[in-house]
């Protein structure tokens, strides 16, 4: 069956072979392809000699260079310790308080409370730590429990309402509907009072005037007689127009019929100290941090036991 | 007689065995899946019957195949089946598109979640179209190139037939919620089981061909058909080793564990790369570019260098996707260096495939089919040379998990597996049904060009994507940390996702009308009136087996 004949078009003979009106050229393989493919070929070996490459009966052989990924992990992320080890030690052995007074280290302990943010809040708080339904926006001045440093530190490493922590902030506001305290009427009156405290009701009218004194009975004692919330309880500031679970007529019915108690990590557990200093930094330089004042600290652990507003 | 009543009592079983399983099943999985195969074995049953032609049984003269011709049935059903599969795969990708752009598309049901639609997506086009593709097309390039019909010509019918069903019954697991949760190994043991024998059945009837083959040599195309049919039986078998919690139960357990078994399922995972998506649709490439292009093939020489060194080299570069992770580094090394290797080889098919148009290069400005023969091979280039350049270790390190993954398998999958299959289909539609030509030329090339600028818009995209995705992630401040987070990685990244999308329905929108073409085609429509932009002569004397008895001894 060999049939050689010389292809007119390229001048080169052909195989001989024949298959359903196909022929093939007897043509050399091209040199670059050639060399190209023994280009890589040397590469190969070269590549296995310095690095681990070769499996033996426990390990692979090391490699010439004796690179291993562990080892260029480790030396990388001790490098970047060390870089960082002289700042971190400063931050640490300052109290948070006395941070703002420097202000290169409160710089760097911003900076490394925002990768920490990247990493460990964002989930809840958003990456933009604007927050969402039931999740607080960090970035305004309206604070649960506190929005100077000392405060915000002591929230992050305990948490809120975090089974696993006794010194976290706890507090737990009645379901005033569901538990029967209040009627729903009585609910619907209370809901229309406080929302005409921020002017979504208006404060004349029948349902808000009805509402005032179920306020002044059962809410007043955590949210205070104006309505301003109280952050020994981390009671919501009522008067305002920030709404952790949304403030028009159904939610905050909602709110007061089942009480919210959302929860927070405590972060001590997970995480070190300084992170968690850099964090509290970090969350305070967002907007709504607010200045030390006198007699403003962490909450006592004593309030846990009071009823408060959780909104 | 004893035929008839042996097929029907064989579906008549299988009937009755998937109902004991319908009421044995221990999930509902199960039973809807055993419903599939009680219905395929009634309308099995169903066929049986009403197709005999009794009263040529009761002559005792059944009418025989006609042994002139070439056994084409399976290649046209095929051939069909390549369309359909193509359009519901190719739809499902631009939905999941536009899934990753809008959240909101995932309809809230956990049967539309990207997720479970995602395995739908890749395993239509891979297996449903690409699989359709590849084994039609090699039922016709072997009897053509062996100068023989098929070798079992009911077996070829079990093939095509079966292998539709384990379609349909992977596609629905999936839906279900039933997977394996291997890439591209999705389905459960069952329907593993069941594909292994209908890969069995597709090995004897190719083999069995080849042995009765009137032609001296094996052509070229049909090495490359052979390995892709060996290795990915040897892939799917090994891979898919499990144990089944109940033998009536859609779940089961796999036996490879921990990093072992993420080795294997790369390199069951690169393999189909490799041996499904590379040396199939090089066999494709074999025949009808030379055909189409009416040129000798370039080189003898590069088609035996480049076919062993690419199966010898292929094989072991699947560790290159578990770089960095638990793998130990020699592995690794051994992943990348014959990745490195492979470029070359890869690169023996598109030179023998580009360079057998010397001589006709003036087809790719006359032929839409040469044109998207030429690009399949242009994006097969690119794509191996791409492949090789991300196993390397410290490119790796930029890409991996990134969309560049996703670029670089869609300008792969698109553009070579995708144009390359068109093309074939465009060359097999009017022989197969006997016409003139196509029902339209300038259709072909309206199709040539939705999908390569469909390819350059995805494939672009996803660079972009995928480089600004690992750029993201590695940014570190000059404090030493992190900058961005990952929520905020994604939502840079939808721009992106909008034009992938884009994309996609322009390639969409190519394959509509290349549907539409073969329709018109097949159903024997006036040509549509067009101005020329060529005609491939066909000579119909030649397209049919050798009597064996006349070929002279050599």
């Amino acid at each position: 069956m060999a049939d050689k004949r010389l292809d007119q078009a390229t001048g080169i003979e052909t195989v001989g072979h024949e298959w359903d009106g196909i022929e093939e050229l007897n043509t050399p393989l091209p040199r670059w392809w050639l060399y190209t493919f023994y280009a890589t070929i040397v590469f190969a070996i070269g590549y296995v000699v310095v690095y681990p490459a070769v499996p033996l009966a426990h390990s692979g052989t090391p490699g010439l260079w004796k690179w291993s990924s562990r080892g260029a992990l480790a030396a990388e992320t001790a490098g970047a310790e060390q870089a960082r080890a002289k700042t971190l030690a400063a931050i640490a052995a300052l109290p948070i308080e006395e941070l703002p007074g420097k202000p290169e280290l409160m710089q760097a302990a911003i900076a490394g409370g925002k990768a920490a943010f990247r990493v460990n809040c964002v989930q809840c708080h958003g990456s933009g730590a604007a927050g969402s339904k039931g999740y607080p926006n960090l970035n305004d001045d309206d604070w649960l429990w506190g929005g100077d440093l000392k405060a915000i530190e002591t929230t992050i490493t305990h948490g809120i309402r975090y089974p696993g922590d006794d010194t976290t902030r706890q507090s737990l506001m009645p379901s005033f509907g569901h538990d029967g305290i209040l009627p729903p009427g009585q609910v619907e009156d209370v809901a229309s009072y406080v929302r005409s405290l921020s002017g979504r009701v208006a404060p004349g009218s029948a349902a808000a005037l009805r509402g005032a004194g179920i306020f002044a009975a059962n809410c007043a004692v955590c949210h205070g007689p104006d309505g301003k919330g109280g952050r020994q309880v981390g009671a919501p500031n009522l008067a305002d127009a920030i709404w952790l679970y949304g403030g028009n007529q159904a939610d905050v019915v909602a709110s007061v019929t089942n009480a919210h108690a959302g929860v927070m990590p405590a972060w001590g557990q997970r995480l070190d100290a300084v992170t968690i200093k850099m964090l509290a930094t970090y969350v305070h330089s967002l907007g709504g941090g607010e200045k030390f004042a006198p007699g403003q600290g962490a909450a006592p652990a004593a309030d846990a036991t009071a009823p408060a507003a959780a909104q | 007689m004893v035929t008839l009543t042996g097929r029907a009592g064989i579906w008549l079983v299988v009937l009755f065995l998937a109902i004991l399983a319908i009421a044995a099943a221990a999930d509902t999985g199960f039973a809807v899946h055993m419903t599939i195969v009680a219905l395929a074995a009634a309308i099995g049953l169903f066929v049986t019957l009403s197709k005999t032609d009794y009263a040529a049984i009761a002559r005792g003269a059944l009418k025989g195949p006609d042994h002139s011709r070439y056994d084409d049935d399976p290649i046209r059903w095929g051939v069909i089946a390549t369309v359909f599969w193509g359009m519901a795969g190719f739809a499902a990708g631009l939905f999941i598109a536009l899934q990753l752009a809008y959240p909101v598309l995932n309809l809230g049901t956990e049967y539309t979640t990207f997720g479970r639609l995602r395995p739908l997506h890749t395993s239509a086009v891979i297996f449903a179209f690409g699989g359709n593709a590849l084994i039609a097309t090699s039922f016709y390039v072997v009897q053509r190139t062996c100068r023989a019909r098929l070798a079992f010509p009911g077996l070829a019918r079990f093939v095509f037939w079966g292998y539709q069903l384990f379609i349909v019954l992977a596609a629905t697991g999936y839906l279900l919620g039933i997977t394996q949760g291997k890439e591209y190994a999705e389905p459960e043991w069952y329907v593993d089981l069941w594909l292994t024998i209908v890969w069995v059945a597709y090995l004897a009837v190719f083999v069995g061909t080849l042995v009765k083959r009137t032609e001296p040599h094996i052509y070229v195309a049909n090495w490359f058909y052979l390995s892709f049919i060996l290795t990915v039986a040897m892939l799917h078998l090994v891979n898919n080793v499990n144990l089944p919690i109940s033998l009536v139960g859609a779940h089961s357990v796999a036996v490879w564990a921990g990093v072992q078994g993420a080795l294997i399922q790369w390199w069951y995972g690169h393999n189909a790369v490799g041996f499904f998506l590379t040396a199939g649709f090089l066999a494709m490439m074999y025949y009808f570019v030379p055909k189409q292009a009416e040129r000798p093939v370039y080189s003898y020489r590069l088609s035996i260098i480049h076919f062993w060194a690419l199966i010898f080299l292929y094989i072991w570069a699947g560790p290159h996707h578990l770089h960095y992770t638990a793998l130990p580094d020699w592995a690794q090394t051994l992943g990348m260096v014959f990745s490195v290797m492979l470029w070359m080889p890869s690169w023996g098919g598109m030179i023998n495939g580009l360079m057998t148009l010397n001589g006709a290069w003036d087809k790719i400005r006359t032929d839409p089919i040469i044109r998207m023969f030429v690009m399949s091979l242009a994006f097969y280039g690119m794509s191996t040379f791409e492949g090789p350049m991300m196993s390397v270790k410290s490119v790796n390190a930029l890409s991996h998990y990134t969309d560049w993954t996703i670029g670089h398998v869609h300008s792969g999958a698109l553009g070579w597996n995708g144009m390359v299959t068109f093309a074939t289909l465009y060359y097999l539609v009017p022989r197969l049904w006997q016409r003139e030509r196509l029902y339209s030329l300038r259709m072909v090339n309206w199709h040539f060009w939705l999908a390569t600028t469909g390819i350059v818009f995805y494939a672009a995209s996803m660079w972009v994507a995928g480089i600004t995705q690992g750029l993201m992630w590695r940014e570190y401040g000059a404090d030493g940390y992190l900058v961005n987070s990952f929520a905020e990685t994604v939502a840079a990244l939808h721009p992106m996702y909008l034009l992938r999308a884009f994309g996609g329905l322009l390639y969409l929108t190519g394959a509509v009308v290349m549907t539409v073409n073969v329709w018109k085609t097949i159903a024997g429509s006036p040509l549509r009136i067009e101005a020329p932009m060529t005609d491939t002569p066909y000579d119909a004397a030649q397209d049919r087996p050798l009597v064996p008895a006349a070929v002279p001894a050599e």
